[in-house]
C-alpha cells in the first residue's frame, strides 16, 4: 500500500510524510544500518540505489531534474545511476569508480547505503565501502548470472565479517519476468553461498530500471512469494554491538595536557568500569581504572561500553604507549610473533614469501616478514590451491612473522582485534583476518615466573668434563615431519657412537611423552611447552658433557629458536628432510591414515603447520638416501664438531 | 559478596556513535601528524568540530585553528570569531586570501571567488609546513564529498586525485605518504546536516545567529556574503531548524552559488584543493 502511495500519488505532502525520518525517540535516533550494495560490474547497483531513492521520494528538490539534464546531454534515457555517480568521469564512462554513501530512510528505520563499485579495477574501493557494512546486498544480472566479481564480492563480504546476504536478481524485465529462469539462478546462488558459509537471507527478483519489486511486490511477478526488496531490508536485524565480547581497548595515545595522565582510546569490544584491573599487552603491565575523564561532562562516568572513545586515569603510573591493548586480566588477547592470516591482496606487485610489510592491528604497527604463502582460494571451485604468491585481487592464506610481539585475537573470537591491514612503503596493499589455527599463544613463555632463584656455578668445569669423556657435549636437534626418519637415525647414530665410546643419550617421544611431558597433549600450546621442557633437559645433559640427540617433529621455528637462544653454541639444528608424500607413504605408525580420516587433529603436515628451518647446521635428505647413508652423514658431522 | 554488581548497558544512540567516531579520528590525526591545524570557517559544522576537539583532548586543543579570511564574511561571523577565540582558549592563525586577480580566470565567477580560499590555504600549508589539515566536510552535503576518505591524501599542489583514492577500511587510515603530499582529515564526514543540529541542541553549542530566521529568511550554509544566499524559512531557533530539516526537500548547499555554475563546477573546485 505504501508503495502504491509513493508511486502513484505525487501529492508532495503525502510523500514527505512517507519518507520522513525513521522513527526516533525524541532527538536521539538509533544508529542506522550500514548496508553495502555490491556485485559484478554493470549488474545495476547504482541504478538500484538511484531508483530506490527516487521511488521513496528521498531526493532533494531539483536533483532529479539535474540528472535528467545530465542524461540528455549524453543522449541517454534517464540514468538513475547518475544520482550517485557524482564524478564527471563516472558519468562519462557509465561506471562507478569509487564507493559512495547515502543516507536513506524507510518507514521503519534509517539506512546508510554504501554503493560499491563492481569493476575489478576498483576492488580496493569496493572494500573501502564494504568494510563499514553491517549487512550486504549482492546484485546479480539475471541474464549474466553469477560472475567473477559476484563471487569475489560474496567471499570478501564473508571475510569482512558478514554472516548473511540478501541477493537481488536484477533486470528481470529482460527475460520477461520468467519464473523458470529465476528459479534456476536462485538455486545456484543458494548453493554457492552455503559453500562459503553464508546464509542467504532472501533472493529477490526485481527490475531496478522499471521499478519492479523494489518498494512493493511487482504485479509482473505474481509467482514470487517472498517480500519486496524494501520489506526484506526492513526485516534485517539491528546491527550487533560488541559489548558481549571480551573487553579490548587499544591505546591511541597518552595525554599530559595538565596534571592528569590520561590514557586515550576507543573501546573496541566489551565494557569497562571503575576499579577494573587492566592488563596491557604486550607489555604485561597491570593497573586499575581510577576514573573516566571527560570534558564538559555533567556527571562522573563510572563505566563505558563498546564504541566509546574514552579517557582513563589509572591508579598507578605504569609505562604505556600507543599500540598496547588493554583488557581485563582474566581474558587477555593472544601474544605472538607468528600468525596466519586469510588475506585479500590489492597490491600491484604480488605478495611472496620474504616480503617485508608493515602490519597495522588496532592502533599498533609492526614490521613483519611473510614467512610463507600457504594457499590461494579458487573462487569458482572454492578450493584452497597451492600457491607461491598472491596477485592483485587474490585471496589466500599467508603466515606472517613479526619482529616484535603482537597483541591480537583470532577473528573468530573478536573480529575487532582479529583483523589487520598491510602496508608496503606508502600504500595499503591488503587486509586480512587472523587465524591462530596451528599456532600457540606465547604469553608467559619468555618470562621466568619464580623471582627468588639464583644460578649457582658448578665446581667441575666443562673442559674437565670434555677431557674425561674424550668429546664435547652438545645438542643434536633433529627436526622434520613424522616419518622423515628422525627416530631411526637417532637410534642408529646412538648405537654407533656408543660403540665408539661416546657419552650419548637420545631423547624422543618414548622417554619424554610418557614421563616428563605426560601431562601434555598435542595442541599448539602443549607442543610448545613440550619442546621447551625437552630443550631445558637437553641443555642440562649437554652441560654435563653428554652428547644429546633429540628426535621430535618440533614444527615451530620459534620453539627451536628459543632453545638455540638458551643453549647457545652447543645447539646444532639438523633438518631431516623428506616430502610429505614420502612420509605419508612410509607412515610407520599409521598416523597419516588416521590424520586423513580426521581421527587425529592438529597433525603436522596435514592439519597443523611445519615450519622448515631457515639455516640449519645440517640438512639430511632421507627422500633419496637410505638410513645407512643418512646416519653416516650425521656421524661425520658429529665427528667434525664434537671431537677434541 | 558472591556476585559482582551487573553492569547495566546503555546502548549508544546515533549521536553518541558519531561523536565517538569523530573523537577517534581527531586523536588518530594528532597521534600521527606533528604539524596539524583545524580549519575553522565559523560555520555550524566547524563549530561542532571544535567542540569535538575540546572533548577529544579534554579541554585543551593541542593544535592551532586556521582561518582563511576572504574579507567578505558576514560581520556576525567576525564577531563570533572574536568572542569564541577567547572563550574557547583557541590558538588562531589567520591567512588573508589573495585578491581575485590572482585566481584562474577560466573558472566561473562564483567558483573563482571561492577558489581564493583554496589559494590562501595552499599558501598557509606551505608557510607553516602543515602535514595535515582537519576540515569539516560531510558526505551528505554534495556528491563528490560523499566519495571522500576520512584521511584524504593531496598532491604537492593540494590537488585531489579522486580517481586514485587509497583504500580505507577498518578505521586504519592512510598515514604513510611520500614527502610533499599532505593529508586532509575529515572527522565529521559521516554526519548529516540534521545530526549537526541535533548535536548542537544536545550540547548547547553556540552558532552564528545568521542561521536563524530573520524576516522569513535564514542561511543554511555560510560563506562569503556576495556568493551565499538565504533560503525562505521561519525557523528561528535550533528546535525549529531540526523540525524544518526533518521534512525539507531543499538541498543544504542550494544557496552556495559556486556549486551550481556548471555540471562539474564544484568537482573542479575540489579537485583543485577546495575543501
Amino acid at each position: 500500500m505504501r508503495a502504491r502511495m509513493l508511486l502513484n500519488d505525487f501529492e508532495p505532502t503525502v510523500i514527505c510524510k512517507a519518507s520522513k525520518m525513521a522513527p526516533t525517540s525524541g532527538n536521539n535516533p538509533s544508529p542506522s544500518i550500514n548496508l553495502v550494495i555490491a556485485g559484478h560490474v554493470d549488474h545495476g547497483k547504482s541504478t538500484l540505489i538511484g531508483r530506490l531513492l527516487h521511488d521513496t521520494n528521498s531526493l532533494a528538490e531539483g536533483k532529479m531534474a539535474a540528472v535528467k539534464a545530465m542524461s540528455e546531454r549524453r543522449g541517454m534515457p534517464l540514468e538513475y545511476a547518475f544520482l550517485l555517480d557524482a564524478l564527471q568521469a563516472e558519468r562519462d564512462q557509465g561506471i562507478t569508480i569509487d564507493t559512495t554513501q547515502v543516507l536513506f530512510n524507510s518507514e521503519k528505520r534509517s539506512y546508510l547505503i554504501i554503493d560499491a563499485p563492481g569493476h575489478k579495477e576498483f576492488l580496493k574501493n569496493m572494500i573501502s565501502g564494504a568494510a563499514q557494512a553491517d549487512a550486504g546486498v549482492i546484485v546479480i544480472d539475471v541474464e549474466e548470472g553469477i560472475q567473477e566479481q559476484s563471487r569475489r564480492h560474496c567471499y570478501l563480504l564473508r571475510l569482512l565479517g558478514l554472516k548473511e546476504l540478501i541477493i537481488v536478481v536484477n533486470k528481470m524485465d529482460l527475460i520477461e519476468y520468467s519464473q523458470r529462469i529465476f528459479d534456476h539462478l536462485k538455486k545456484h546462488i543458494i548453493e554457492y553461498l552455503s559453500e562459503i558459509d553464508l546464509v542467504c537471507k532472501a533472493v529477490v527478483p526485481i527490475s531496478a530500471r522499471d521499478g519492479q519489486g523494489l518498494i512493493d511486490l511487482s504485479e509482473k511477478m505474481p509467482w514470487y512469494t517472498g517480500a519486496s526488496f524494501m520489506d526484506t531490508l526492513d526485516q534485517l536485524p539491528e546491527a550487533n554491538s560488541t559489548n558481549h565480547l571480551p573487553a579490548r581497548l587499544p591505546v591511541q595515545d597518552v595525554y599530559k595536557f595538565d596534571d592528569r595522565r590520561i590514557i586515550a582510546g576507543r573501546i573496541e569490544s566489551g565494557t569497562l568500569k571503575i576499579g577494573d584491573e587492566l592488563l596491557f599487552t604486550p607489555s604485561n603491565k597491570r593497573a586499575a581504572i581510577e576514573s573516566f575523564e571527560a570534558w564538559n561532562a555533567t556527571s562522573q562516568k563510572t563505566k563505558a561500553i563498546a564504541g566509546e572513545s574514552v579517557g582513563i586515569i589509572l591508579n598507578e603510573e605504569i609505562f604505556i604507549e600507543r599500540g598496547h591493548i588493554a583488557s581485563l586480566s582474566t581474558d587477555a588477547p593472544i601474544e605472538t610473533n607468528v600468525f596466519r592470516g586469510k588475506v585479500f591482496w590489492i597490491g600491484n606487485k604480488p605478495i611472496i614469501a620474504g616480503d617485508r610489510l608493515k602490519i597495522k592491528i588496532g592502533t599498533a604497527e609492526h614490521t613483519s616478514e611473510v614467512q610463507s604463502i600457504e594457499n590461494k582460494i579458487d573462487l569458482s571451485s572454492l578450493e584452497a590451491i597451492d600457491a607461491d604468491l598472491l596477485e592483485k585481487n587474490d585471496i589466500g592464506e599467508v603466515v606472517f612473522r613479526t619482529k616484535s610481539t603482537v597483541a591480537l585475537d583470532s577473528f573468530e573470537k573478536n573480529h575487532r582485534i582479529g583483523r589487520f591491514v598491510l602496508i608496503d612503503e606508502y600504500e595499503t596493499v591488503g587486509g586480512g583476518i587472523v587465524s591462530m589455527q596451528g599456532y600457540a599463544d606465547q604469553r608467559g613463555l619468555y618470562d621466568v615466573t619464580s623471582k627468588n632463584i639464583m644460578a649457582v656455578s658448578s665446581r667441575v668445569d666443562i673442559n674437565a668434563r670434555e677431557a674425561y669423556n674424550g668429546h664435547k657435549g652438545g645438542i643434536i636437534w633433529l627436526t622434520g615431519l613424522s616419518g622423515a626418519g628422525k627416530s631411526t637415525i637417532a637410534m642408529e647414530a646412538e648405537h654407533q657412537l656408543f660403540s665408539k665410546g661416546y657419552q650419548v643419550n637420545v631423547l624422543d617421544g618414548d622417554n619424554i611423552r610418557f614421563g616428563l611431558s605426560a601431562d601434555l597433549g598435542f595442541s599448539p600450546e602443549d607442543r610448545t611447552e613440550n619442546i621447551r621442557r625437552i630443550g631445558e633437559v637437553a641443555k642440562l645433559f649437554a652441560e654435563a658433557g653428554i652428547l644429546v640427540i633429540t628426535a621430535f617433529i618440533s614444527p615451530y621455528k620459534q620453539d627451536r629458536d628459543r632453545i638455540r637462544a638458551i643453549a647457545g653454541d652447543i645447539f646444532h639444528e639438523v633438518f631431516i628432510e623428506a616430502d610429505i608424500e614420502i612420509c605419508e607413504n612410509r607412515d610407520p605408525k599409521g598416523l597419516y591414515v588416521k590424520a586423513r580420516n580426521g581421527e587425529i587433529s592438529d597433525f603436522t603436515g596435514i592439519s597443523a603447520p611445519y615450519e622448515k628451518p631457515r639455516n640449519p647446521e645440517l640438512i639430511i635428505d632421507t627422500g633419496d638416501q637410505g638410513i645407512g647413508e643418512s646416519t653416516t652423514k650425521l656421524l661425520s658431522y658429529i665427528d667434525e664438531k664434537f671431537s677434541i | 559478596m558472591l556476585f559482582a554488581t551487573p553492569i547495566i548497558l546503555v546502548a549508544m544512540d546515533r549521536l553518541d556513535t558519531l561523536e565517538a567516531q569523530s573523537i577517534y579520528i581527531l586523536r588518530e590525526a594528532y597521534a600521527k601528524f606533528d604539524q596539524l591545524g583545524l580549519l575553522w570557517s565559523l560555520g555550524k559544522d566547524s563549530n561542532v568540530m571544535v567542540w569535538l576537539a575540546k572533548k577529544a583532548f579534554f579541554g585543551h586543543i593541542p593544535f592551532p585553528l586556521l582561518f582563511c579570511d576572504t574579507g567578505k564574511k558576514f560581520p556576525e561571523m567576525y564577531e563570533f570569531q572574536k568572542k569564541f577565540t577567547a572563550e574557547w582558549d583557541i590558538k588562531l592563525i589567520v591567512e588573508e586570501c589573495p585578491p581575485i586577480e590572482e585566481i584562474d580566470p577560466t573558472l566561473p565567477p562564483a567558483s573563482r571567488s571561492a577558489a581564493r580560499k583554496t589559494e590562501a590555504l595552499k599558501r598557509l600549508i606551505k608557510k607553516k609546513n602543515f602535514q595535515s589539515v582537519i576540515a569539516g566536510i560531510r558526505r551528505d552535503e554534495e556528491g563528490t564529498r560523499a566519495k571522500e576518505r576520512v584521511f584524504s591524501p593531496r598532491g604537492t599542489d593540494a590537488e585531489w586525485n579522486f580517481k586514485q583514492q587509497p583504500p580505507e577500511f577498518w578505521d586504519q587510515y592512510k598515514t604513510d605518504f611520500p614527502a610533499g603530499t599532505h593529508i586532509r582529515v575529515h572527522p565529521i564526514l559521516a554526519w548529516t546536516e540534521l545530526d549537526i543540529w541535533r548535536y548542537i541542541k544536545r550540547e548547547h553549542i553556540p552558532v552564528v545567529p545568521l542561521y536563524f530566521s530573520n524576516k522569513g529568511k535564514r542561511y543554511r550554509s555560510l560563506g562569503d556574503h556576495d556568493i551565499t544566499f538565504p533560503v525562505s524559512s521561519s525557523a528561528s531557533n535550533v528546535d525549529e531548524i531540526i523540525s524544518e530539516l526533518e521534512s525539507t526537500k531543499i538541498a543544504e548547499r542550494s544557496g552556495r552559488a559556486m556549486d551550481h555554475e556548471s555540471e562539474n563546477a564544484f568537482e573542479r573546485l575540489r579537485t583543485d584543493g577546495y575543501m
